[in-house]
């Protein structure tokens, strides 16, 4: 066991996985000195410049030429440096690598993992904190996982390798450096699609993922100690596919459901499961199925004062857990 | 002193713009030192500035009408922005994110210039988003008859972008009056121009969309203000696109959250530091006797004052509230009209 | 005529190669006009003529090989298909959209050719989004130093995109083995070549990108065929790529849904029918000895018997069950790469 924060539990999952099997290669800007955020920090040295590859800087042929090494026998892992510089990729991503196994009727497929830290509360500004989840769990085809933890960084970045599927991978920069963790020495994964109890409860149930996790976390804490309310904390860390079950199953034992996500309430995933549970739980609420997520607008201002303001943080999310245990 | 008309290289330009050429390197290195060590000292998040673009900022924006044509630069045109008018203390109030800024109020990161008045488009993060804007700028400018040309700046890593290349053949298709400028300093962050491209000047692209191109020494500030003032006055004239590439050097770090010596060698940086526009337009001033070494002290003076004051006041100045982020996602009224 | 005994024999091609080529021309002609009359018959909701460019498809995939070469080709392909190997019967049952269309399964459009055995691989309709996976393609092969090459083939309005300038430059900074082939037929739908470039000839941006770009008569199988083949030696000597620019004209409209009498004269689509390839070629295959009447007889009676019996064969087979819509959205069973 080691401790770990996430960015070094991503590098190492690369790297032992690059280790393991040398069909696999980092492509990205900037990646070759190490990235932005240190992700592949002394790969040129261990693998080279062929294995670990500096591209020009054009996001859409960076997915798009992932796609073709994937059909040559090669596992690409992407990096596109922001989730906000993703879009001009997002053909690549939704037309192409989301379609291609469906449209030749299963006989192409394409294994490459896109990685992207993503995320706000980094005083990043409009381009350097989009969430972009929703987008791609809207899409058949795609896999998309949101880590914001070094344990779970480490498992499902190995899975997202070995998972013969294109995966989404975004990685909530604000978590990059926030915590440290043990970490089981050695290789291990963790499924893809499978979400976490972080928390046991029983008065209300509420399903975030995301560095709304954390910030759950505390107002859960904070509100056994103050009010004596049970929360049950549960992380979907993957949302396309998503635990329907684990969700369905917290939500019927409690009766109550508070979904918490960073990205704008309006469509954000949350919405989808709100709608799921909705749908499927009817019998057991009792409570209004209720979001706390960011107002529709841009996310998010650079200044320190107007990103706060629109963020949901552990004192708002503290505060819909009240209102709702009040039914 | 001789007359300034009899300089070689002087371009026409009087003995006061000469200086005043100057004055506005001097202004753009000064705010961009300042920011980076007001983020040293923790008063703002983040600095992204231009030291060592200043001969290539300066040089391409003297030449423009300020407030008619129109500026879509990238985050380290503070050079472009202080020639253009925006002043010292609109740089900081953006760096420091005060509800003045004109910028975007303190939702866009520093150096995200924008400003309606002066016709400086806002942009955004991501690498050459607005060079199609640039050339709609052109179009809506050639559709309506207008005598106004539009210039968009980017680094030498935005030229790898499907933006850049579709901008560029549709300003060439429709002749537009616009001029891209690209100040190639050798690395896209951290990647450096041979991995970027397999060509040695990329102003040899320009063949390939029907329009010239030229590659300029980018720390040559009448080289490049020769080579801007021939662009302005083609698109001026109805005859089309340019591409201007300025050889030039970043003589810092990417950002305050960049570090260099990951990837650049000191010697080289060194080596670039010699070059430095500064100094040698400063030699290149006295040399021509066109001001003495006393002159030239106080303007680096005056420079240094005007940024004192305007950090002042921008440290003073209040910050947003925090409701107006809910402000300006929608218009409100309607379209006139 | 460009066409003499000894530009063949700098080529190195024997009768029967030059014969083989006749043949796919014909026969990708016969398969597209097969599917305009089968879908005017109302047998299939939609077609894309490839008509007019069988010289340039030909000529360039000619010199390829089959099943080990990568072909990212576009939707008006048929001839490139059918000589890198695919066959009537496949490509007819793209067009009716039967169970066993190799290229879908009835998903894709027709003239979406894919085809794993032969790495003809599955594209979509967007433009020019193919070109980075071919760039991808080559990249792999470079990188596990495999003898294969890419080649990327796409119309004159491609170049216009962001993936089209990306993937050039891409393949120009890692000197990658493959070929861009830009079948220049001076239309993007309804728009000419004047609004969607301000340049002659878009070879000339080859430069640009630190490799070769040459421009030639894309009518003219060998012209072409003499172009590829030195591109692929480049490509597969290590020197990188080549983009051939082949000028030609689609004789048809773009698609069954198109009406092209909107943006075309009849004069100037009469004047290219007039440099027909396929004709241009039987004619210098008569004049070499090489094709008499009675030999180019048999010829077309093969090629139409041949697409008789595909039509009435695949006409019979069974369309998708219908719930195989579900199916291959992730792929299936216990494939990992683990």
């Amino acid at each position: 066991m080691a401790e770990k924060n996430m960015v070094e539990a991503i590098h190492d999952a690369m790297f032992e996985e690059m280790k393991r099997d040398d069909r696999i290669i980092v492509m990205g800007e900037d990646v070759g000195e190490g990235g932005v955020f240190r992700a592949t920090d002394g790969f040129v040295a261990e693998f080279g410049e062929e294995r670990c590859m500096d591209t020009p800087l054009a996001e859409s042929c960076i997915v798009g030429a992932a796609i073709g090494a994937s059909l040559n026998g090669i596992i690409p892992i992407a990096e596109i440096q922001f989730a906000d510089f993703s879009h001009p990729a997002f053909d690549q991503l939704v037309s192409e690598a989301a379609r291609l196994h469906y449209r030749s009727n299963g006989t192409w497929s394409c294994p490459i993992v896109v990685r992207t830290p993503y995320g706000s509360g980094i005083h990043g500004g409009p381009y350097h904190s989009q969430s972009i989840e929703a987008f791609y769990a809207h899409v058949p085809g795609l896999k998309v996982i949101c880590v914001a933890s070094p344990y779970d960084a480490k498992g499902l970045l190995k899975s997202a390798i070995r998972d013969p599927n294109p995966v989404v991978f975004l990685e909530h920069k604000k978590a990059y450096r926030a915590f440290r963790q043990e970490i089981p020495d050695g290789d291990y994964t963790i499924p893809i699609g499978q979400a976490e109890t972080k928390r046991e409860g029983s008065d209300i149930s509420l399903i975030t993922y995301g560095m709304m996790t954390h910030h759950s976390l505390k107002a859960a804490e904070t509100l056994e100690q103050e009010d004596g309310t049970s929360v049950e904390v549960i992380d979907l860390r993957t949302v396309s596919p998503w635990d329907k079950e684990r969700v369905l199953g917290s939500v019927k034992k409690t009766g109550k459901a508070l979904i918490v996500y960073e990205d704008n309430i309006t469509g954000g995933f949350g919405a989808e499961v709100a709608a799921t549970i909705a749908q499927d739980a009817f019998d057991y609420l009792d409570g209004p199925v209720t979001r706390v997520a960011s107002p529709d607008v841009p996310i998010s201002p650079y200044s320190g004062i107007l990103e706060e303001y629109i963020l949901p943080n552990p004192e708002k999310i503290a505060e819909a857990i009240r209102k709702l245990a009040a039914y | 002193m001789v007359s300034v008309k009899e300089i070689t290289g002087a371009e026409g330009l009087s003995r006061d713009q000469l200086l005043d050429l100057y004055y506005k390197m001097l202004l753009a290195r000064t705010v961009g030192q300042r920011e980076r060590m007001l983020n040293r000292m923790g008063k703002g998040p983040f600095a992204v500035t231009g030291e060592g673009h200043e001969a290539l900022q300066v040089g391409t924006a003297y030449p423009l009408k300020p407030g008619h044509d129109w500026i879509v630069p990238y985050y380290r045109d503070i050079g472009v922005a202080l020639t253009i008018g925006q002043t010292p203390l609109d740089l900081l109030l953006a760096h420091l994110s005060r509800e003045g800024d004109i910028s975007s109020g303190g939702r866009n990161m520093p150096s995200h210039f924008s400003d309606p008045r002066l016709h400086i488009v806002s942009g955004s993060a991501p690498v050459a988003t607005h060079f199609p804007h640039a050339a709609g700028i052109a179009l809506a400018s050639k559709l309506r008859g207008l005598d106004e040309l539009s210039v968009c700046y980017t680094g030498d890593g935005g030229t790898s972008t499907g933006d850049c290349h579709e901008a560029m053949n549709f300003a060439g298709v429709h002749k537009l009056p616009v001029i891209f400028v690209i100040e190639n300093n050798q690395y896209a962050i951290s990647v450096h121009v041979r991995k970027q491209f397999a060509v040695e000047d990329i102003s040899i692209r320009a063949e390939g969309y029907g329009f010239p191109g030229v590659t300029v020494d980018g720390n040559d500030v009448l080289a490049v203000y020769a080579a801007m003032k021939e662009a302005v006055d083609r698109a001026r004239r109805g005859d089309g696109a340019t591409l201007i590439e300025g050889k030039t050097y970043r003589l810092v770090p990417h950002t305050s959250d960049d570090d260099d010596r990951r990837y650049r060698s000191r010697e080289e940086v060194e080596e670039w530091t010699g070059k430095d526009p500064l100094v040698r337009y400063r030699n290149w001033l006295k040399e021509n006797d066109v001001a003495d070494e006393a002159k030239l002290d106080s303007l680096h003076e005056h420079a240094a004052r005007e940024v004192d004051e305007a950090t002042e006041q921008a440290e003073k100045a209040p910050t947003p509230k925090p409701e107006s982020a809910l402000d300006h996602v929608l218009i409100e009224e309607r379209l006139a009209g | 005529m460009a066409i003499t005994k000894e530009a063949i024999k700098t080529f190195g091609l024997t009768e029967e190669q030059l014969l083989e080529m006749h043949y796919k021309m014909l026969l990708a002609r016969a398969v597209s006009v097969r599917q305009r009359v089968l879908q005017r018959m109302g047998k299939g909701p939609m077609t894309f003529s490839g008509e007019g460019h069988e010289a340039v498809q030909v000529g360039t995939a000619f010199a390829l090989r089959p099943g080990r070469d990568w072909v990212f080709a576009y939707y008006r392909d048929v001839a490139v298909a059918l000589t890198v190997g695919m066959t009537p019967v496949e490509i007819l049952r793209g067009f009716f959209a039967r169970r066993d269309d190799i290229s879908s399964g009835g998903r894709n459009m027709p003239s979406h050719f894919s085809h794993p055995d032969l790495r003809i691989v599955s594209g979509s309709a967007p433009i020019a989004t193919q070109i980075p996976h071919a760039v991808g393609a080559a990249l792999a092969a470079k990188l596990r130093k495999l003898d294969e090459i890419s080649v990327a083939y796409f119309g004159d309005g491609a170049t216009s995109t962001g993936d089209w300038h990306e993937s050039m430059n891409f393949a120009g900074v890692h000197k990658l083995p493959m070929v861009f082939v830009c079948e220049f037929n001076g239309y993007a739908i309804s728009v000419p070549w004047r609004k969607q470039a301000a340049i002659e000839n878009v070879a000339v941006r080859a430069a640009g990108y630190g490799f070769p770009g040459v421009t030639l008569n894309g009518n003219d199988v060998l012209e072409v065929y003499g172009a590829m083949t030195e591109a692929v030696k480049r490509a597969r000597s290590g020197e990188g790529p080549t983009l051939i620019e082949a000028k030609t004209y689609r004789l048809q409209p773009h698609s069954s849904d198109d009406d092209d009498r909107r943006y075309r004269t009849r004069e100037e689509v009469e004047q290219w029918a007039q440099k027909d390839p396929i004709v241009v070629f039987a004619m210098s295959l008569h004049e070499l000895g090489v094709l008499d009447d009675k030999s180019e007889q048999e010829l077309n009676d093969r090629v139409n018997r041949e697409v008789d019996e595909a039509t009435d064969k695949v006409e019979q087979e069974s369309t998708p069950e219908p719930e195989s819509a579900l199916r291959h959205v992730f792929v299936e069973g216990g494939a990992s790469n683990g």
